[in-house]
Order: structure tokens, then C-alpha cells, then sequence
């Protein structure tokens, strides 16, 4: 069973004169109960593309389907009993002025189909689910720390029981302690509750803990994707290798790598032709510069490389 | 003689101790790190050095020395002469220490003509080598352009080319690419990190991230709320870390090549205490597995070696 699938997907903005291609006809699918981890540089898309998946945004062409239903189809309230988000700043992403019960509360509430109890027993079950104690539910969120208050942002992504969590960087502003006490939470409602994972992240060691699957992306589009173990054994896009060369182990003595990318940026309002990797590429040929890779499948992914 | 001595250190704002008796050296040609989690008091130790808390701060330290001289009997004016001269520092955010307002040209050649009455001309041609120094490409052009022109991993290049333009002899960085991606960060470490060997400097890099400690330094002190609870050089650090608190990081760090996944990781349960002035014991004992009710008194510090000391009440 597939819990998310999308094809073709695109999203531009425009800003002036410049056309920002945010994702590039992008398709992939995810099965039920799997993680699929989403890595990449700033700017890449990787967190329009969650928008676009959540239905915040709509895609300027190709087609999201959610637990075998198309996005389109789904009002607001039948979308949120299937997916949630879980974003990156818990002191952004909560209501500053509401308790801790009103904010967990507040997707029932928003169904119109629970009553007062109903409401008071769920939130209070997820508070503890989470690891909150019942006292918490009456406090504000900055009365909380940041690790209590991404709980917080958990317990009210799941009170409606969802089948997808879309987690955008969700430990990327904690401390290493409180992350490893997130990242384990996640697994454990991961696995209790039968969930899918879109989990988006900078930090490759993350992912490559939590995600059974991972896509790189590069400027809007999927360079490459295979199962998570696979992918950190044999990567195949330049790309992958640079990112992952880049990834600093707690091993003394190895020193800084070189990650060979060069000090061109990526512009996505200026993508290259052909290979859009090419100008930072440290193995790009002349042909890189002219023709536009294709998706290469792969039997469990795909790589978009001249050279793969 | 060391380049920097740093000992009892002690910073309270109001009733928060944010430094509490943190001691350490940083000698010349050393990378030394102070990590820790935030709120454990690195950036406030950094800052205290620089002498550029704010004015309602309370620093005391037995003593504060920076080459041989005395920071804490040092005027403002004195203080102005060494800060961005012999001894530089780079932040984490470049955009919010650049100036928006001025070229980047015009905010590095005024260091140099400030403290060595360097001409504009000399000046420019300084800061043009300096912006090659730090890989950036079309320096001259670099020079005219506003820190907004710029992406994140060129303004902190940018950054570190203005902390070098008087040769500083110390330069401290405080989480210098917490904001930057992964690859960018590489590149900018690995640029510090040569820039420190080929110029000899002695480098005070602040990081809560043990995988830069691992790579880049040379001797790590770990912080946690105000103290130094464990300090040795690197290799023994990781190899043999003594202090509670340390093992609990090291654990939970995920380590590529080396996960089980869904395997949980190591995490240490609740968080960093508050601590306000006159605190007795350890500060980590509500956290720590080996906690029991001596923890609450004195606690002393042990060596685990000639240069590996930690602050806990088990053995060493």
C-alpha cells in the first residue's frame, strides 16, 4: 500500500523577474509505514516540497495522492485526519498565548465531531504518549523548553491519528541530548502507531538513523534514491558523495575532508543547463554542460547522472 | 607562557551564574574547544575574554591574561587596542555582524587603518589578499559589493578575512558555521583549520558539535552549566571520557556507518538546570545515573591523567 505518492510535481515562484523553480517534476512514492528521508542544501526545495505534500501550497502541475487519495479531492478537515506536520522551530510553530492542552486540543476541535470530554481524554492520553506529564497541559509555551515544546508540536501532529507525519528538520534547533530523546520518541510512535515518515533534514547522521529510504535532493530535483542503507554504502551521484564527505564523525584524527564542491552556489533562480550539478561537479565532463541526465532506475531508486 | 589563561572564571548575570569557575589555556598554534550544550556558558566565557558583555554582567576571575597581560586591570581604551588586533573573533551569524550598511571593502580596510594607521590604498590591497586567502574568487569585485550581496558561506568567509586583516595572534570563533550547510561548513573548517597552521594562531573554537571538536581540535574542555566538568586533548577525550556528562553525549550522537537503525540512541533524560549564584554541588547530578547524595556537596576535581582532569565525585 502506497501512503504517499507524487508525480510529476512542480512548483515555481515568482519574485520580481525572477522565476524560482522550487521543485522540478519531482515523483516518487512512499510505502505505508516506511521513512523516507529527504537531505540537501538549503534552497534545494526540499521544504516546498513537504508544503506541497502537506497541501499548504498548491503544485503548479502533477499530482499528490495521499493514502491512495488524491490531494485535490480532500477538504482541509479530511486531509488533517491523514497527514500532520511537525516543524523544525518549536518556538515558532506554537501559539504563544495558548496552553499547552488548548494547542494539543485544537485539530479535534477543529473536526467539529468530538465532544468536551472526548477532546479532554484524547489530549490528555497524547500528552502522556508523549511524554508530557498531565501537569504540563496547563502551561505556556514558554514556560517549556525546547525539547518539551517539540513534544508539544508531536502530541498535537498525532491526536487526530494520522497516517503521515511530514517532519521538517523536527531536531534541527534542539541540543544533541534532547535530539537523541526526539528522534527516539519518533521511532517509538513510529512503530506503535503504524505511521509514514517524510522526514526532512541537513543532518545526514539523522536520516541515516531513522530513514528506510532516502532522496537527495539537488535544486529542486531527486538526484538520487535508494534505501537508506544502500545509498550510504555505494552512493552513486557526485552529489550523494560530496554530502556525505562533508559529514563530520566524532573520529578524532581524520581532519576536515575536501568535499571538492568548488565555491559556486546554486541559484535557483538561475538553474544550469544540462546536468544542473555540472558547475560544482568534480568529475563533470563537457557533455555534463549540454545534456540534461535522465533518471537512471535503479531496483530499488533511480540516480540522475550522465556518469553513473 | 600561554597565549590565553583563563582561570575562575566566574559571570553572573543577576541571579544567573552563567560562568561558574571555568579554567583553561589556549597556547599558540593550538585549536582549543570549549563545547557544550547551549546555556552551558561558552559563548559568555568567549564574550568575557573579548571583554564585550554587557555592562549589567558581573565577570571576576582569579586571573585573565592574554599573553602575559592582564585583562582584568586592562582599561577600555587598552581593551579597544587588542580586540580585533591581536586578538580577533568571528560569531555565527555573519549577517547580523557584518554591517549592512557599509561595503565589505570599507568595513575591512577600517580595522587595519584604525589600529595600525594603515593608508586606504595598502589597506585595500590587504583585504583583496585576505578575501584570495579565504577562497573567494574575484576578491576586487568582492571588496565593492554589500554583505546582502553576498550567500551565507561567503559573508563568513568574508568574516574570517576581516578577524585576520591585523594578524591576530588569538582568534576565537563562536559556532562559526552552526548556520551554514554541511558542505559549506567543511569547506569554511577546513579553511580555518589551514589558515591556524600556516599562521601559527592559537584558535578558541566554541561548537556544540562533537564531530568539529573530533576533527579540528587540538585539546577539548567540555562546559556544562557554567563549569568545566571535564577537559583533556582530544584523542583521550573521546578514547577515554571520564565525566558522566561527557559519556552522555558521546552517546548520543549518531554516528554514520556505525547505526542500528531504530536502535534508540543514547539520550540524556531532562535538561540543563539553572543555576544561580552560590549553587552547591553538581549541576548534573538530576541527570546522571550515578547520582547519589554526596553529589549535592563540593565535588572534586580529578586527574585521569597529566593533561586529562574532570569534575565528578567518582574516582579517576
Amino acid at each position: 500500500m502506497t501512503a504517499i505518492e507524487v508525480r510529476n510535481a512542480r512548483k515555481t515562484f515568482k519574485a520580481g523577474k525572477r522565476t524560482v523553480v522550487a521543485v522540478d517534476d519531482v515523483s516518487f512514492s512512499v510505502r505505508e509505514g516506511g521513512v523516507l528521508g529527504i537531505v540537501g542544501e538549503s534552497g534545494c526545495g526540499k521544504s516546498t516540497l513537504a508544503r506541497l505534500i502537506l497541501g499548504l501550497l498548491p503544485a503548479d502541475s502533477g499530482e499528490i495522492a495521499i493514502d491512495g487519495r488524491r490531494l485535490v479531492d480532500l477538504d482541509r478537515k479530511a486531509r488533517a485526519r491523514l497527514i500532520q506536520p511537525v516543524f523544525q522551530d518549536p518556538f515558532a510553530s506554537l501559539n504563544p498565548l495558548a496552553r499547552v492542552r488548548d494547542i494539543v486540543a485544537m485539530p479535534l476541535r477543529a473536526q467539529a465531531s468530538f465532544s468536551k470530554s472526548e477532546v479532554a481524554k484524547t489530549v490528555e492520553e497524547m500528552l502522556t504518549r508523549v511524554g508530557l506529564s498531565r501537569e504540563m497541559g496547563g502551561r505556556l509555551p514558554a514556560e517549556l523548553s525546547g525539547g518539551q515544546r517539540q513534544r508539544v508540536a508531536i502530541a498535537r501532529a498525532l491526536v487526530l491519528r494520522p497516517r503521515i507525519v511530514v517532519c521538517d528538520e523536527p531536531t534541527s534547533a534542539l541540543d544533541v541530548s534532547v535530539q537523541a530523546q526526539i528522534l527516539n520518541l519518533l521511532s517509538e510512535l513510529r512503530r506503535d502507531l503504524g505511521l509514514t515518515y517524510l522526514f526532512i533534514s541537513h543532518n545526514l547522521a539523522v536520516v541515516e538513523h531513522v530513514a528506510s529510504e532516502v532522496a537527495v535532493m539537488y535544486l529542486g530535483r531527486l538526484v538520487e534514491r535508494e534505501p537508506t542503507e544502500m545509498l550510504f554504502a555505494r552512493p552513486e551521484h557526485p552529489y550523494t558523495k560530496a554530502l556525505l564527505a562533508s559529514v563530520l564523525t566524532p573520529e578524532p584524527g581524520l581532519g576536515v575532508p575536501d568535499v571538492g564542491l568548488g565555491d559556486t552556489l546554486p541559484d535557483p533562480a538561475n538553474i544550469p543547463p544540462g546536468c544542473r550539478f555540472h558547475p560544482r561537479c568534480p568529475i563533470a565532463e563537457p557533455r555534463c554542460a549540454t545534456t540534461t541526465p535522465a533518471v537512471k532506475p535503479r531496483p530499488e531508486g533511480g540516480v540522475e547522472c550522465l556518469l553513473a | 607562557m600561554s597565549l590565553l589563561e583563563v582561570d575562575k572564571l566566574e559571570v553572573s548575570f543577576g541571579r544567573t551564574a552563567a560562568v561558574r569557575g571555568a579554567s583553561f589555556t589556549v597556547e599558540p598554534g593550538e585549536t582549543h574547544c570549549l563545547v557544550g550544550e547551549s546555556g552551558c556558558g561558552k559563548s559568555v566565557t568567549a564574550l568575557s575574554v573579548m571583554n564585550l558583555l554587557v555592562r549589567s554582567a558581573d565577570r571576576r576571575a582569579q586571573r585573565l591574561a592574554f599573553q602575559g597581560e592582564d585583562l582584568l586591570e586592562l582599561s577600555d581604551k587598552g581593551m579597544a587596542r587588542l580586540r580585533g588586533n591581536a586578538m580577533a573573533m568571528i560569531f555565527q551569524e555573519p549577517m547580523t555582524s557584518l554591517n549592512p550598511a557599509y561595503t565589505v571593502g570599507s568595513q575591512m580596510t577600517e580595522v587595519l587603518r584604525r589600529h595600525k594607521g594603515t593608508g586606504q590604498r595598502a589597506a585595500t590591497d590587504r583585504a583583496a589578499d585576505l578575501l584570495a586567502r579565504v577562497g573567494i574568487t574575484a576578491p576586487g569585485m568582492r571588496l565593492g559589493q554589500f554583505p546582502h550581496q553576498l550567500s551565507g558561506g561567503l559573508r563568513q568567509r568574508v568574516m574570517i578575512a576581516m578577524a585576520l586583516m591585523c594578524d591576530p595572534q588569538l582568534l576565537i570563533a563562536d559556532e562559526p558555521t552552526t548556520a551554514l550547510d554541511v558542505t559549506v561548513q567543511a569547506q569554511i573548517l577546513r579553511l580555518l583549520a589551514g589558515l591556524q597552521r600556516d599562521l601559527g594562531l592559537g584558535l578558541l573554537l566554541i561548537t556544540h558539535d562533537l564531530g568539529i571538536v573530533a576533527r579540528v581540535a587540538t585539546r577539548v574542555s567540555v562546559m556544562y552549566a557554567g563549569e568545566v566538568v571535564e577537559s583533556a586533548p582530544t584523542a583521550e577525550l573521546f578514547a577515554n571520557p571520564r565525566h558522566p556528562y561527557t559519556q552522555g553525549l558521546l552517546r548520543c550522537v549518531p554516528v554514520p556507518g556505525k547505526i542500528q537503525r531504530d536502535q534508540p540512541l543514547g539520550a540524556i533524560r531532562g535538561t540543563v538546570p539553572r543555576v544561580g549564584p552560590g549553587f552547591e554541588g553538581c549541576a548534573f547530578r538530576e541527570r546522571c545515573d550515578f547520582a547519589d547524595e554526596t553529589c549535592s556537596h563540593a565535588i572534586p576535581r580529578h586527574q585521569a591523567g597529566v593533561t586529562h582532569d574532570f569534575l565528578c565525585r567518582l574516582p579517576a
